[in-house]
């Protein structure tokens, strides 16, 4: 089966390894990942504005080739995806929005939200199934015990991301165990690492960025997983703990047998 | 109705009104001690017509979006929208822009990912 799938800037570049492994892994499950024609960056940050209309147009030709293809939209950061599924409920739920971004893009069909967007988790868990997994792993990392970080963009707002309970999901943690590992499940594991503020204001991201660290070290975990590039470097900046931090997709290529020393 | 906060109101979409001052937004938000004027105070404000303090403090580029306060709020408010509706109002205006293209290399280490610029960029600058 093939999905269309959206990189996103990130993942060209300082990223590789989320890039990398999420296809590898999803080709060697049955899908392949067929990265969308000239796509354009999403921005990063959805913005709130109702009025905005030019900073969500580059997600909704995303949206509008995944629906000509009549595929899935597939996307691994979780930034890329917070964006382009608060981008297609916009386009559903506000037909101000919908007649002007259309009016703008003049596709041959307008476009209206039909497309289904879901993050590479939803792919493992939704269309390829956990137990394939399960079945696929090579080297179950049984001693493991890991922490999954979700941050703030996979989940929110759960009215629109839609994809677990929001306050206490369980998404990552099924992936865990998947793989053969020991979820570790601590208080910290949804709330934000500080995010883009890492541009200006150091102090504030490492006080957040600790806080997770902290509580998913004292909570027994060895190892933190996310999907998104940004946790990753908040994370690793603040070195007052001493946990590592991987993708997602690195660890899931460990258990397949697909990872390269 | 005062323009600014027409304009605001239209932008973010938000109904004021709607907010019972329980706090719960500020009580969430990864920013609260770094911010001058906190989510809850934010709302009522608006709803107050008291914008321009609000335009004029820098608590407007410490919200992080991380929707922790549109997640929790009991009443469905959504004050992270009214705080991006504040900010978009003083970054439209000509040469307001909190970030430009000349901050950027002093800011970069080798690490950083482009999502950070990008995102940083969406929300302090036009
Ligand atoms: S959580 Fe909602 S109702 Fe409570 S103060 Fe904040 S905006 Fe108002
Ligand atoms: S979205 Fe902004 S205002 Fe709301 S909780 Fe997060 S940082 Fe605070």
């Amino acid at each position: 089966m093939k999905v269309s799938y959206f990189p996103g800037c990130t993942l060209k570049n300082k990223a590789k390894d989320l890039d990398k492994y999420a296809r590898l892994c999803a080709l060697k499950l049955g899908v392949e990942l067929e990265e969308i024609e000239n796509w354009q960056c999403c921005g990063g940050a959805f913005s709130m504005g109702e009025d905005e209309i030019a900073s969500k147009l580059s997600s909704v030709r995303a949206l509008q080739y995944a629906k000509e293809k009549d595929q899935y939209l597939v996307s691994v950061c979780s930034a890329c995806h917070n964006v382009l599924k608060q981008t297609n409920y916009q386009m559903q739920n506000n037909s101000d929005f919908a007649f002007k971004a259309n009016n703008y893009l003049a596709f041959d069909n307008p476009y209206n939200g039909e497309t289904k967007v879901i993050h590479y988790l939803e792919l493992l868990r939704d269309v390829i199934g956990f137990d394939k997994i399960k079945e696929n792993t090579v080297n179950p990392l049984k001693d493991k015990k890991i922490a999954a970080y979700y941050g703030c963009l996979l989940l929110r707002p759960s009215k629109v991301l839609a994809m677990d309970d929001a306050e206490n999901p369980s998404i990552m943690e099924d992936f865990i165990k998947a793989i053969g590992a020991t979820p570790v499940v601590y208080p910290y594991r949804n709330e934000c690492c500080g995010g883009y503020a890492t541009l200006e204001d150091k102090n504030l991201v490492n006080k957040k960025s600790g806080l997770v660290k902290n509580s998913a070290k004292n909570n027994g975990a060895d190892l933190i997983i996310t999907a998104c590039p940004l946790c990753k470097y908040n994370l690793e900046k603040n070195n007052n703990t001493d946990i590592p931090v991987v993708y997602i997709t690195e660890l899931l290529a460990e258990a397949l047998g697909l990872k390269e020393e | 109705m005062d323009k600014l906060k027409e304009q605001i109101l239209r932008t973010s979409g938000v109904n004021t009104l709607k907010c019972m001052r329980c706090g719960k937004c500020s009580g969430t938000c990864p920013s609260y001690d770094e911010m001058e004027y906190h989510p809850h105070q934010f709302v009522y404000m608006v709803e107050k017509g008291e914008i321009e303090p609000l335009m004029k403090s820098k608590s407007l580029y410490k919200c992080l979006s991380c929707f922790a306060c549109v997640e929790r709020c009991p009443r469905n408010v959504e004050p992270a929208k009214i705080v991006e509706a504040v900010r978009l109002m003083v970054i439209r205006q000509q040469g307001e822009n909190h970030l430009t293209a000349n901050d950027i290399p002093d800011l970069l280490d080798e690490d950083m990912p482009q999502q950070a610029i990008v995102s940083a960029f969406r929300k302090y600058s036009k």
